[in-house]
Order: C-alpha cells, then structure tokens, then sequence
C-alpha cells in the first residue's frame, strides 16, 4: 500500500525514534507493564506505522464495501443507506407475559424479536416435565406448543416483523410452530422472515444446551438449511454463533476460528444433500460476541468478513457474490457484565456496541446493566436499546463506511487475526473436522484453558475489571430495581399445557408422531412431518421424545 | 496458605438445574484442584439425588453447587434434605453463580455456609474451604 522507498526510510527513522526519544521518557516514566497483549495473547506493539500493514495490497486486502473480500462492509452504502437491526434478546414468564414485552419493545423502536425461551424448552422438555421445575419462564419464554407460539406472536404481523430465536436442539420444532402461526395468520411461507440459531455444533463445547449425539444433531441443522433453501426464502436457516464460544471463555481468535469451522461443517453437510452452494450459502448468517477490547474486537469483525469471503470463494467454490457475504448479529458480551456497581456495565456495553457497529454489524443486541444480577428490568432495557440509538443518531459513526480502515494498528490486527483463524482450521482439518474435535474434546480444552487464563490474570491483578478487582466499592447497596419472575408462573404454564392437551385431537398427534418417527427412522428431511405434528398440537415433550428414542441422547464430555 | 493435611480435601462441584453455564464451576473446581485438592466434577444438569448420591460415594468433605439458571429456590433445598437424610450435614455446602442478594439469608438457613456471587476471587473460594475446613477438624 506503501511505497517501498518510502517504508524503508521510515523504518529508519522508528529505529532512530527507538534509539534517541523514546528511551528517555521510558526512563522518566516506565511502562505500565512488561508486555501488553489482547485475549488471543497477541503482543501489543507499543506503535504502529505503515510498515506494519506494508503488505498489505488495498485492492486485494480490504477492497470497497459490497465486493470482495467485503472486509469493508458486505453492503455498498452501509449504515448511510439503513442502519442496523436493532433487536433485543427477551422473553420470561409465559407466553402472554413475554408478548406485552415484545410489543412494548416494538413500539420503542425496536425493527426486529429476538425470543429466549426457557431451559425446558430449550432441552426438549414439557413444562410439566419433572427435570424442568423450578425453571419454567423463569430464564426465558415456555413454549411447549403451538398454542404458546399462538399466544407469543398474537398481534405481531409476521409478514412485517422478523423474529430471531435462539433455539438449537429444537429448532425444527419451533420453526414449525413459527410456520404455524403463519399459515394461520394468511401470511405465505416465502414471506416469512427470521432466524433460528439452529447452530448445534457450538452446543458441544460452547453453550452445552445439547439434547441428541452430534452428528443427528447436525441432521437436523442440515434439514432446516435444505428445508429453507427451497421453501422459506427470507429465513436464516442458521445463525452460526460464536457468542457462546466467547462466552464459556474463548479467545477472540478462537471465537472466530471455531465459528467459522462450525460454518464450513455445515456448508459441506448441506453440499452432501446435493445442494448447490449458491443456492444456500447467501442465508447463511453468523453471530458473534462483542467482548471488551474495542481493537481485537473489531479486527475480529471484519477479519471474519474477508476470511469467509475467501473460504466461500476458493473452497467451496461459490460464484454469486452474495454467498461470499458474512451477514452477522452481534451481542454484547453478557460475560464482562459485572454485578459490582452494575451501572458501570452501561459504559462497557458502549464501548463493545461501538465497536460492532465500527466492525460492520448487520444486526445488534446490547445488553443491560442488571444482567449479572437477573434479568432485566424494563428500564434497564430501555437503556440498552437507548445505547444502540445513541451510537446510531449521535456519535457520527454511521456517516462513514468502515470509518477506521487504514488504521495502521487496526489492519495489522485484523491480518493477525486471520492469520491465526487459519492456522486452527488448519488444525481441525488435519484433525478430520469439527465433530472429530468435539469428541476429541478439543475446543472443549482450549476454551476451558482460555477461561481459566483469564480468570487467573485477574485474580492476579494482571488484568483490570473495574469495580471487581480494582476501584472497588466495600458494602456496595445495589441502587437498582430487579425484575423477578413470580413462581406462580410455572403454576400457570402448566395449567394451561394441560387445558391444552385435552382440547386437541389426540388421535391425529399420534399419527403425526408416527410419521415424524418413520421419517426419523428413514433419515428423511424432518421439516414436513414436523410441522404437521406440531399443527397437531403435538408437543416439545412428546417430539423431542421420538427423535430421543430414535437418535438416542447426549452424553456430555466434561472437560475441564 | 499451606494446610499439610494427611488426607486431601475432597470436593465435588456440582452443577444443578438445567443452565449450561460450567464456566465458572469449571473455573473454580480447577482452581480448588489447583490448590491440592481432590476435585470431583460432574458436568451439566445433575439432579439433586444425583448431587447427594455422588457426594456419598466419593465421600467429600465439601460440596459447591453453581447455578445461573434461577432455580436454586427450588433445587437447593431439596439437595440439602438429601443430605441431611444421608447423614451428611458435617460436608461443607458452598453456592456460586447469579444468586440475588435478597434470597441468600434463606438458602444460608438451609446449611448452605456461602454464596459467592459473580466476581469472586478463586483465591477468596479456596480460603474459604481451607479455613473453615480447618475450623471442623
């Protein structure tokens, strides 16, 4: 990018600045620490310049925003044509509860849903089931059947809104239940949008919400992909998340490099349905975490971008530019949220939204400050949602595509961080994959080691959290509101799963059932049999149930 | 500290409820190991009759319980009946995880000696087991 003459006399005159400035006021004032580095233990330079970022072929490397390697932005105009989704993760309580929430959050200005549900849903589990008490609504929404998805979305037009949901296991379910509601609000199935995370292979070292062995857990994945790709045009198939990878302690880098392994597996399990790679790679979308080092951050960001893009280009051999595209969501860390003096945690949310949107998001979710006590209060949410508006119509970060290309620490990070992504995809190739590596238990053990790297360099005061192990407050009252989930909500749940389970036509579950299982049993696509027994009001339980009889349970592989 | 005991301290981390959050039970049962103890972990979801069943069979001295997922009004207590029917109410019960502060006279009132909430130094954890273990012997 630079003249080579020119580099050269400015790499002498750093090694002058070396010899003769800087050693004096090193002298006067030392470093504040021996070596500084980032989450992926890359070693921070004291400065950059452009000789750090000399190879680097503008052309080549960064490109314009929409055309390769889209490191600058997958859209031409970026947040000057339409800004970010903004959709905030919710749901508690029962159904109906959580649809006040969704319609209060609509009508603040929120374009998209994003559904949580809770465990039992999430495992495969009934909210009468025994292994669910004391969990019913209480960290999300309890959907059991489709007549909690009726309840969930009433009044919500499904041909307007998007909606997000973070179901894994049962994805198919649940997208069935969303298909459901559609087909009874007259909306057609092509214009229904959304996303289902639907990304199971993080589920056996990342979020570890796992209710089948991997590899029908990426059958399933695999159907909804194929399912959608020739029925449901405008949904996600797939959010393929490395959130949770960050989250149980990994690296940026490693966050980025499983994630983008988890992505290959899958476009090679769709490729193995005799697929096209154009004809899915482009509903293919990501998500990932927005952890406290605003640099490392987004580097990771628009590395992800360029080294998906290439992937797509030189392995799979994608044509249509739009599958070289890597859409992605983006949260907040939830995991860098302190319960000490919370209102702290509104700052560090700044900071890790601005550098998603500086990294080019498609789509943002910021957390609030009362996450590390409970889930959030309504005013906590607001505030979040507050930060995202601020960030958008007030800081000027949006005028300007990619507004810190060009940084020279910033583009030296950014090639670091690919470098090191395919350095592990070289790893877990020659391994034989991603579902080797988890029985391998080899992300498993990085990411424990990561976690418990980081978490000694803070008990050692290597590393600051302010408010936990530095700027401390003795006797802290916490100033803030929480939001509980009354108890009788479980009661209330499973009252009406029961009404429900009488009023329906018992016979016509079983059929459905018994297709779904014959199905199951000929390794058929699940997504048809599905929604017919989910529109039989069959429920979570009682599916999940076939498929655990017929591709048995997962037996967790505890790494320490 | 170095506590130079004959036998080492046996613990079991134990994780009940349906919440995937082992981060930091993990964190804290290799901490504890790290330290000389003997540290049984068992992974995701483990029932309260799980929790009381393993605790008999390995024999700890002490028992930490995380959870994150809201539960523990409901699965803490039953683990502690547990223990108490196995005439265990001498191991030393611990809890970690997203506890709010309002709940934790009632759960101490069980038998359950401390919560450590997000944020807790490993070493405070590991003090804590030493100096009350060393209290009990």
């Amino acid at each position: 990018m630079f003249d080579e003459k020119k580099v050269d006399q400015l790499r002498k005159e750093r090694e002058r600045w070396e010899q003769t400035t800087l050693p004096n006021w090193i002298k006067q004032s030392k470093e504040r620490k021996g070596e500084f580095k980032n989450t992926s233990s890359i070693l921070i330079k004291r400065l950059y310049t452009p000789e750090d970022i000399e190879s680097v072929d503008y052309m080549r490397d960064l490109g314009f925003p929409g055309e390769y390697p889209f490191l600058r932005g997958v859209h031409a105009t970026m947040y000057r044509g339409r800004l970010w989704t903004m959709r905030q993760f919710s749901g508690f309580g029962t159904a109906g509860q959580t649809n006040k929430r969704f319609k209060y959050l609509l009508k603040e200005g929120e374009t998209g849903l994003s559904i949580a549900f809770d465990y039992p849903t999430i495992l495969g589990y009934d909210s009468d089931d025994p292994m669910g008490e004391g969990e019913v609504g209480i960290c999300g929404v309890a959907v059991s059947s489709l007549k909690d998805m009726e309840v969930l979305l009433n009044g919500i037009p499904l041909d307007k809104v998007t909606t997000s949901m973070t179901i894994n296991g049962p994805a198919s379910m649940l997208l069935a239940m969303y298909i459901g509601v559609g087909d009874k609000q007259g909306v057609p199935r092509e214009k229904l949008g959304g996303t289902t995370q639907n990304d199971n292979l993080k589920e056996y070292f990342a979020q570890k919400l796992c209710i089948y062995p991997p590899r029908p857990a990426v059958k399933l994945t695999t159907d909804i992909i194929e399912y959608c790709t020739k029925h449901l045009p405008r949904w996600n198939p797939i959010s393929i998340s490395g959130y949770h990878i960050r989250e149980a302690g990994a690296s940026a880098v490693q966050e980025l490099a499983f994630t983008i392994y988890d992505g290959i597996s899958y476009v090679e399990s769709t490729l193995e349905r005799g697929l096209k790679v154009d004809d899915f790679a482009q509903r293919l979308s990501f998500f990932f975490a927005a952890h406290n080092d605003f640099f490392e951050e987004m580097a990771k960001f628009r590395a992800a971008r360029r080294i998906w893009a290439k992937l797509m280009k030189e392995r799979f051999h994608a044509k249509n530019p739009r599958s070289l595209w890597m859409r992605m969501h983006v949260q907040t860390s939830g995991c860098t949220l302190t319960a000490q003096q919370p209102l702290n945690n509104i700052t560090r949310t700044t900071i890790q939204a601005l550098s998603a949107v500086l990294g080019g998001t498609q789509s943002l979710h910021t957390n609030s400050f009362d996450e590390a006590l409970a889930l959030p209060s309504e005013a906590a949410v607001r505030v979040a949602l507050r930060t995202q508006q601020i960030i958008a119509r007030e800081s000027g970060a949006t005028d300007t595509i990619d507004p810190l290309a060009g940084s020279y620490y910033l583009e030296a990070l950014t090639n670091e961080m690919e470098k090191r992504t395919f350095e592990y995809i070289r790893k877990v190739d020659d391994m034989g994959g991603a579902i080797v590596a988890i029985e391998k238990g080899f992300f498993q053990k990085e990411i424990a080691d990561s976690a418990y790297k980081y978490q000694k360099e803070v008990d050692e005061m290597k590393r600051t959290i302010v408010g936990v192990n530095d700027y401390k407050i003795e006797k802290e009252e916490i100033p803030i509101e929480l939001l509980r989930v009354d108890p009788k909500v479980e009661k209330e749940q499973i009252t009406g799963f029961h009404k429900m389970k009488r009023e329906r036509n018992k016979k016509r579950v079983e059929e459905t059932l018994d297709k779904l299982r014959h199905a199951a049993q000929k390794d058929e696509n699940l997504m048809p049999t599905m929604i017919d027994a989910v529109k039989a009001y069959a429920t979570i339980g009682e599916i999940n149930d076939v498929l655990r009889q017929v591709y048995g349970e997962y037996k967790e592989l505890i790494v320490i | 500290m170095n506590v130079h005991k004959a036998k080492k301290i046996r613990v079991l981390i134990a994780k009940p409820g349906l919440d995937s959050h082992d981060r930091g039970a993990k964190i804290v049962a290799r901490a504890l190991r790290d330290a000389g103890m003997e540290v049984i972990y068992t992974g995701l979801r483990q029932t309260p009759e799980q929790i009381a069943e393993t605790a008999l069979q390995e024999d700890v001295d002490v028992i930490g319980l995380s959870i994150l997922s809201g539960a523990h009004k409901t699965l803490f207590p039953r683990i502690m009946r547990l223990l108490e029917d196995q005439d265990m109410t001498d191991v030393m019960v611990f809890a970690g995880g997203i506890i709010p502060e309002e709940d934790i006279a009632e759960l101490k009132k069980l038998g359950i000696r401390e919560i450590f909430g997000p944020g807790t130094p490993t070493e405070t954890i590991i003090q804590y087991v030493l100096e009350n273990i060393s209290k009990k012997s």
